[in-house]
């Protein structure tokens, strides 16, 4: 597979594989599981993928960047929470947009200089930072857990709006996905987080702008947290913030990961962020339909993620010689 | 000295700024900032929450301490080998899980319950060991998935298990004491925690597998070339850590006789955050057990803290948030700036005014006045020699001399054409001297005093002196044994020029100018040693008087001679004899007339001599221009100066053409003629002194004709 993520097919890899697997499962699933077929139910396997896909688009530019934001989840719902909180505390509609979106840019920001400018690990940053905005918007913005959508406001009518009986988030996603696919294809932003995430000294050394190239990921990625966590609160017409301790942050790295994308950056686009969300949405909608229990399906998928990376450890091995001192 | 020179007097001689690069050279540095955080955090919340310190308070915190120390013990041995593990919350429930499955399910005995904690933490960490030492995934990412893993099965266990446990009879005193008793005033987990602690501690410190742990987290590809078991280490680490959640995870199943959904909650990143915020280093290889209890200390009493004054939800993972983010970013830019900052730091100039002195240049009329009469010397191993600092002849007229190479080179007589290699010390020869029974006795650069017998039996005499009580680096060591001379009695007096640098960084001492030269005694008798003056700028060239009562030094950059009294009246006493001479005095010998010879290294100049009343200029030199640009003494130019027993200069040779021997730091006189070395000199000069006694030999000088 070169880096732009068109497959070789005279050798097997991991997309190739998972788009396989993926098909033989909606195979078996369509032949073995009544209703599985049935368009509505293929309309929520795209739909149940949605958000998680926006956010694995978001995650997978980070990643491919050599990088990885553990903060989406919790920048996706508490931003969206404090959002609704300055709506229902009667803040207009406006000013609390922008309070939101500078909070949102403020973090990613502040991501990107920790990692890019501080030299500290992305995975400290974003887990510290995760923490932080939990903590923060929890314990001094909101009231509860949980908050509600304002009647009549526009993103409760975001989620009615259907074309051809489709959700409007499955639109945003496939337009996203398209945005995200351009932009790493097509502009010279896009090429540069390849050539950084393959090899960082090598990118700053013929010019690339490494370092503030970081900082536009962690911005990118958390504006598109926001995005996903306004699509979520159309759809339930409210925001719940222990959506932040659940595995969903897991199940974003998983979405990126088994469809081919290396955590070793460099590698993989957009068309595995679809692989492997097809993969998990034919998965999860299976494993409803069997009726396996929530808790049993966290442990299934674990097992999958950790099959996942370790496929990942034997296809893109780290190097003894040339790995980093401290990369972990 | 008008005023601007004493306000920079007083600023630059009396302000100590050479203590802050000499405590930044400290490994306890990296303790400081932990601990004064350790001492805040207490001091905040133990002045704003009333009765935090109260003694039932305590017991309850500590309780919770010590399995919470446990984890983070594990966690910091994990770190230490360059590894993560995120997967000890998960360790911690599964462990209480099994615990009271065994022990209220099963109605096992309560060490059948401990025995299956413990399996559950060693199967675990064996896994992730597994999968992080032997398959090399990235660890994070790996132990964050086993994490996610252990977590699903323990809500699935808790939830179907939970109601049997709370319907069990089972009971034990040992579960009650392991619960809530306690031992000489502290629970058990306590105890469990301080001797994990000590052992874990001693382990890493001081065995072979703790050394391999920090050997492997310092840099795996150099102990994998080392030949360490890198795979195996790391595989070790994770199960250390397993081993010691299921500690902590059994220690809870025995203080709430049961396992909720909330046990081991966001145990990992706390324990992460403490490690971190203790100074463990991300990446592996810096850190100790100290500092992630001091870590898992602070962060305890944080979020117990906040809890304690009614803060709401999210408090904790807020204040954890920030924690995490400063102190990992301390961590890196502390561990990325360190050198540098102590590179800025270290030299720290004082103001020095030296005084006015007589010119040596030809035709001054001057008793310094230099000629080219070195010029005419004989060349001995040309080309062949590299740094000959000393050079010296024993009875038979051989020639030895010391090389940077960490030889001593013998040329043999008469001609001195043909060498070999007397002896191979290491570090770089300077001072050589014999004594009563032929052994060559060397002053090794870096090294210490050291003898060569003269079957070449190399022998280490001393590397260190007593330690003086205020000094902040370790002034025990030698760090630039320069030359050395045997009284009568058979002791050796030798200097060590400077403390704060090492030999190779003579040119950092003269460009500081602080006084920390020492004169020092080794006593063969019974091996000790002394320091007998200290304070002297660049002690060098050491030499006995004739009649071994008295001793002449020199101090280098201060262009002074010293004579200090073996005995008589002024006996233990230093009086200056030669002061403001026109050149750096080096190695002192004897002459055949009675009098002495001294080499000079290098000629004061006057911008040199400006810099030196001008240290804030000399400071921002050395931080802010490349070394080649820097202003050293001049040693493009020395000479050799006579000198008689009361100080006075008899006459001064030179070599004005600066091809054989521009700068000279020993010579010795041997049967009428004059031999002369320079460290950075590629030969050895012989030199004809006219009207000198042609039989006068200094070993004979020094003991007597041969026996």
């Amino acid at each position: 597979m070169n880096a732009i993520g068109w497959p070789n097919w005279r050798r097997l890899n991991q997309e190739g594989i998972v788009f396989a697997i993926a098909i033989l499962l909606f195979a078996a699933a369509a032949l073995g599981l009544p209703g599985f077929l049935a368009a509505d139910n293929l309309v929520a396997i795209v739909r149940s993928v949605s958000v998680l896909g926006i956010l694995a688009l978001g995650m997978a530019v980070v990643i491919i960047g050599r990088g990885i934001d553990l903060s989406a989840v919790a920048i996706m719902a508490m931003s969206v929470a404090w959002y609704l909180q300055l709506l229902n505390t009667g803040t207009s509609d406006g000013l609390a947009f922008v309070y939101v979106l500078a909070g949102v840019l403020a973090i990613g920001l502040l991501n990107g200089f920790l990692v890019a400018y501080a030299d500290v690990p992305a995975i400290f940053v974003t887990l510290a930072t995760g923490s932080f905005v939990f903590g923060y918007v929890r314990s001094q913005l909101i009231t509860q857990d949980a908050v509600p959508v304002p009647g009549g406001h526009w993103v409760e009518l975001l989620g009615g709006v259907r074309f051809l009986d489709i959700p409007v988030e499955v639109f945003v996603f496939a337009g996203l996905a398209f945005l995200v696919f351009l932009f790493l294809r097509y502009t010279k932003w896009g090429r540069f987080i390849y050539f950084a995430g393959d090899n960082p000294v090598a990118a700053r050394n013929i010019g690339v702008p490494v370092r503030p190239m970081l900082v536009l990921r962690y911005v990118l990625s958390a504006f598109v947290a926001l995005i996903a966590g306004l699509l979520t609160a159309a759809s339930l017409h409210s925001i719940n913030t222990r959506i932040v301790n659940s595995t969903l942050l897991y199940d974003i790295v998983l979405v990126a990961v088994i469809g081919g994308i290396g955590l070793s950056g460099g590698r993989g686009g957009v068309r595995n962020v679809l692989v492997g969300a097809a993969l998990i949405g034919i998965l999860l909608n299976a494993m409803t339909i069997i009726d396996i229990p929530l808790l049993y399906q966290n442990l299934i998928k674990a097992a999958i993620l950790l099959g996942a990376i370790i496929v990942d450890g034997i296809i893109n091995p780290r190097d003894e010689q040339t790995t980093q001192q401290g990369d972990i | 000295m008008n005023f601007r020179e004493r306000l920079q007097a007083w600023r630059f001689n009396l302000v100590p700024d050479h203590l802050v690069g000499e405590i930044l050279t400290k490994r306890w540095t990296d303790n400081a900032i932990p601990f004064l955080a350790l001492v805040a955090t207490l001091g905040v919340f133990g002045s704003i929450i009333p009765g935090f310190f109260k003694l039932t308070s305590l017991q309850e915190s500590t309780r919770q301490l010590g399995e919470f120390s446990l984890v983070v013990i594990g966690v910091t041995v994990v770190m230490l080998g360059g590894g993560i593990d995120l997967s000890v919350g998960s360790i911690f429930a599964l462990s209480c899980f099994s615990a009271v499955y065994v022990f209220f399910i099963l109605e096992q005995s309560i060490w059948l319950a401990l025995a299956a904690a413990l399996c559950t933490g060693l199967v675990f960490g064996a896994i992730n060991g597994y999968l992080v030492g032997y398959l090399r995934l990235r660890a994070f990412l790996t132990t964050l998935v086993t994490f996610i893993f252990g977590r699903a099965l323990f809500d699935i266990l808790v939830t179907t298990y939970a109601a049997d446990v709370q319907l069990s009879q089972a009971s034990s005193d040992v579960l009650d004491f392991i619960g809530d008793g306690t031992f000489w005033g502290l629970s058990v987990s306590v105890w469990l925690a301080i001797i994990l602690a000590i052992v874990t501690h001693i382990a890493l410190t001081r065995s072979r597998p703790g050394w391999h742990v920090l050997a492997v987290g310092g840099s795996r590809r150099s102990a994998h070339n080392a030949g360490i078991r890198v795979r195996r280490t790391v595989f070790m680490t994770y199960v250390f850590s397993g081993f010691c959640a299921s500690i902590g995870g059994f220690l809870i199943a025995c203080r709430l006789s049961g396992a909720g959904p909330g046990t081991g909650l966001n145990l990992e990143i706390m324990a992460l955050t403490a490690a971190v915020v203790g100074g463990v280093s991300l990446g592996g290889g810096r850190g100790s057990v100290v500092k992630g209890l001091m870590g898992a200390i602070i962060v305890l009493t944080m979020t117990n803290g906040l809890i304690r004054l009614g803060y709401g939800t999210g408090t904790n993972q807020m204040v954890l948030g920030i924690l995490l983010a400063v102190a990992v970013t301390i961590d890196i830019r502390w561990l990325k700036n360190r050198h540098k900052v102590l590179n800025e730091v270290y030299v720290a100039p004082v103001y020095l005014k030296m005084g006015e002195t007589q010119s040596a240049a030809p035709g001054s009329g001057t008793s310094y006045e230099l000629d080219n009469r070195l010029s005419a010397a004989d060349h001995i191993g040309l080309g062949e020699l590299e740094g000959p600092e000393d050079v010296i002849l024993d009875r038979d007229d051989h020639l030895y001399c010391g090389t940077r190479h960490g030889e001593i080179v013998r040329f043999f007589a008469p001609d001195y054409r043909r060498s070999e290699v007397f002896a191979h010390i290491g570090g770089f020869p300077l001072g050589l001297a014999f004594d009563r029974d032929g052994n060559l006795i060397s002053c090794v650069g870096a090294m210490g005093l050291y003898s060569v017998s003269p079957d070449r039996e190399v022998k280490r005499l001393s590397a260190e002196t007593t330690r003086s009580w205020t000094s902040i680096v370790d002034d025990a060591r030698l760090r630039d044994p320069n030359d050395c001379d045997i009284a009568p009695d058979g002791r050796i007096y030798f200097t060590d020029s400077t403390k704060r640098y090492d030999a190779h960084d003579w040119a950092l001492d003269s460009i500081e100018n602080r006084a920390t030269g020492r004169l020092l005694v080794y006593d063969p008798k019974d091996g000790s040693t002394k320091t007998l003056l200290d304070g002297y700028r660049y002690t060098n060239g050491v030499c006995m008087a004739h009649d071994g009562k008295s001793l002449f030094f020199a101090e280098s950059w201060a262009c002074r001679v010293h004579r200090y009294w073996l005995e008589g009246p002024k006996a233990g006493t230093a009086e200056c004899v030669i002061r403001d001479m026109p050149g750096y005095p080096d190695n002192i010998n004897r002459a055949s007339d009675g009098n002495y010879w001294m080499a000079w290294l290098g000629m004061r100049t006057p911008s040199f001599d400006l810099s030196l009343r001008h240290p804030d200029m000399r400071k921002r030199m050395t931080r802010r221009l490349p070394q080649d640009e820097w202003l050293f003494p001049n040693i493009n130019t020395g000479g050799v100066v006579k000198f008689n027993e009361k100080g006075g200069i008899v006459e001064a040779l030179g070599d004005l053409s600066g091809n054989a021997h521009p700068m000279v730091t020993s010579m010795r006189e041997h049967k009428g003629y004059l031999f002369v070395g320079g460290i950075l000199n590629n030969r050895i000069g012989r030199y004809k002194i006219e009207g000198a006694d042609p039989n006068w030999t200094s070993p004979a000088s020094y003991w007597g004709a041969k026996a």
